[in-house]
């Protein structure tokens, strides 16, 4: 595990090792949706909102 | 064989493909779609791609990424036209209405009046969806005239142009449940229920899931969704009527299933790797060698670099 400080509300967020670029995690301070941009260094950004196409 | 597999977004289902893909050593690469830019006027930076296996979580742009790939003959899991059909309501039950396949009633009016109209005809309540959507978001079930005529405002006051293509469906009394089962290739290889006190019974809402027993109708029935969306690797939701018939809701063509390996047993992303393996063994057969010959318009290609900037992993991440 590695943590990584929310860009929103400066809390700290863990990463499990296997964590992948593009993978979404959830801040358990504020609740704000965070994607992964990078894993070396790690990286975090918000996630971006849910658009109307979004699906399966 | 050299997968590349097209993602905007890495849910639970991504990271277990990948999972899959590393423990059988697959030389595979992750393309981020938000980074990807297409020269429409070479393919050589995706032909070093047997297959590409697609599960953006953004329709236009999965369906804008498979023509172009299609269109250069690169196979892909799934295809654009499956894409196409499934990604578009109207377009699923066209499909499913030309191959027979029974599906809930639907109309589709293009005016607030008309649908007013067809509303009052079908008879309350009715189910409005947007054409083009997922999840079970924005989803109504009409119950009168007076809930019709709000929402119907409501689209046309805060809806893109995309809602006023008013898709209006059966309202199905389901028994709390659907079904939802999955297709790999000519197979179902496994089923859940899905079950909700709501109406909505998506897992993505809150519905639970159990094993469904592939029955030879689910089986059938499935199976002829599927060749009707122009096949793949999809997931099929089924309604039961009050009186014992099964009706095809809709098919989706970049399934989610986290929830359903543990009910059913069944190791889906090893079948979907299976799958596209498969494509991909397929599509160098058939092309054999040709893909190593430059393509009439190659001088015309920027440096590959430029073209998109997948992540390559070589199998391993």
């Amino acid at each position: 595990m590695t943590t990584v400080i929310c860009v929103e509300c400066d809390g700290e967020v863990e990463l499990a090792d296997d964590v992948l670029v593009g993978e979404i995690v959830e801040c358990p301070d504020c609740g704000v949706e965070l994607e992964v941009t990078s894993v070396s260094p790690l990286a975090i950004e918000l996630a971006p909102e849910v658009e109307e196409d979004w699906g399966e | 064989m050299r997968i590349g597999v097209l993602y905007s977004r890495i849910r639970a289902e991504e990271k277990l493909i990948v999972e899959e893909l590393q423990r059988r050593g697959v030389d595979f690469a992750m393309i981020d779609v938000r980074q990807v830019v297409f020269n429409l006027e070479t393919a050589v930076s995706w032909q070093q791609y047997d297959v590409i296996l697609e599960r953006c979580v953004s329709h236009s742009r999965a369906l804008a990424a498979l023509q172009i790939l299609n269109s250069w003959d690169i196979p892909t899991v799934n295809t654009a036209q499956v894409a196409q059909v499934c990604g578009d309501k109207l377009n699923t039950t066209l499909a499913l209405l030309a191959h027979g396949v029974p599906s809930p009633e639907v109309r589709i009016a293009l005016s607030t009046e008309s649908a007013l109209q067809t509303m009052d005809d079908m008879g309350y309540p009715v189910v409005l969806k947007p054409a083009v959507g997922s999840w079970g978001r924005l989803l109504a079930k009409v119950n009168d005239r007076e809930a019709a005529e709000a929402i119907l405002e409501h689209k046309e006051t805060l809806g893109s142009y995309h809602h006023s293509i008013l898709y209006i469906q059966e309202y199905v009394d389901k028994p709390g449940r659907d079904i939802r089962s999955f297709v790999v290739g000519d197979q179902t290889i496994c089923a859940i229920t899905r079950s909700s006190a709501h109406w909505i019974t998506n897992t993505a809402r809150g519905g639970q899931s159990a094993n469904c027993a592939v029955t030879p109708e689910i089986d059938e029935l499935s199976r002829a969704a599927a060749r009707a969306v122009g096949g793949g690797v999809v997931a099929v939701d089924l309604l039961e009527t009050r009186d014992g018939r099964l009706l095809v809701n809709e098919v989706n063509y970049t399934m989610e299933f986290r929830n359903s390996i543990t009910p059913t047993g069944v190791d889906i992303p090893s079948r979907i790797v299976d799958y596209v393996l498969s494509v991909g063994e397929e599509g160098r057969l058939e092309i054999g060698d040709s893909r190593l010959r430059p393509s009439p318009i190659s001088h015309l290609q920027s440096p590959v670099s430029s073209l998109h900037a997948p992540i390559t992993n070589g199998g391993s991440l």
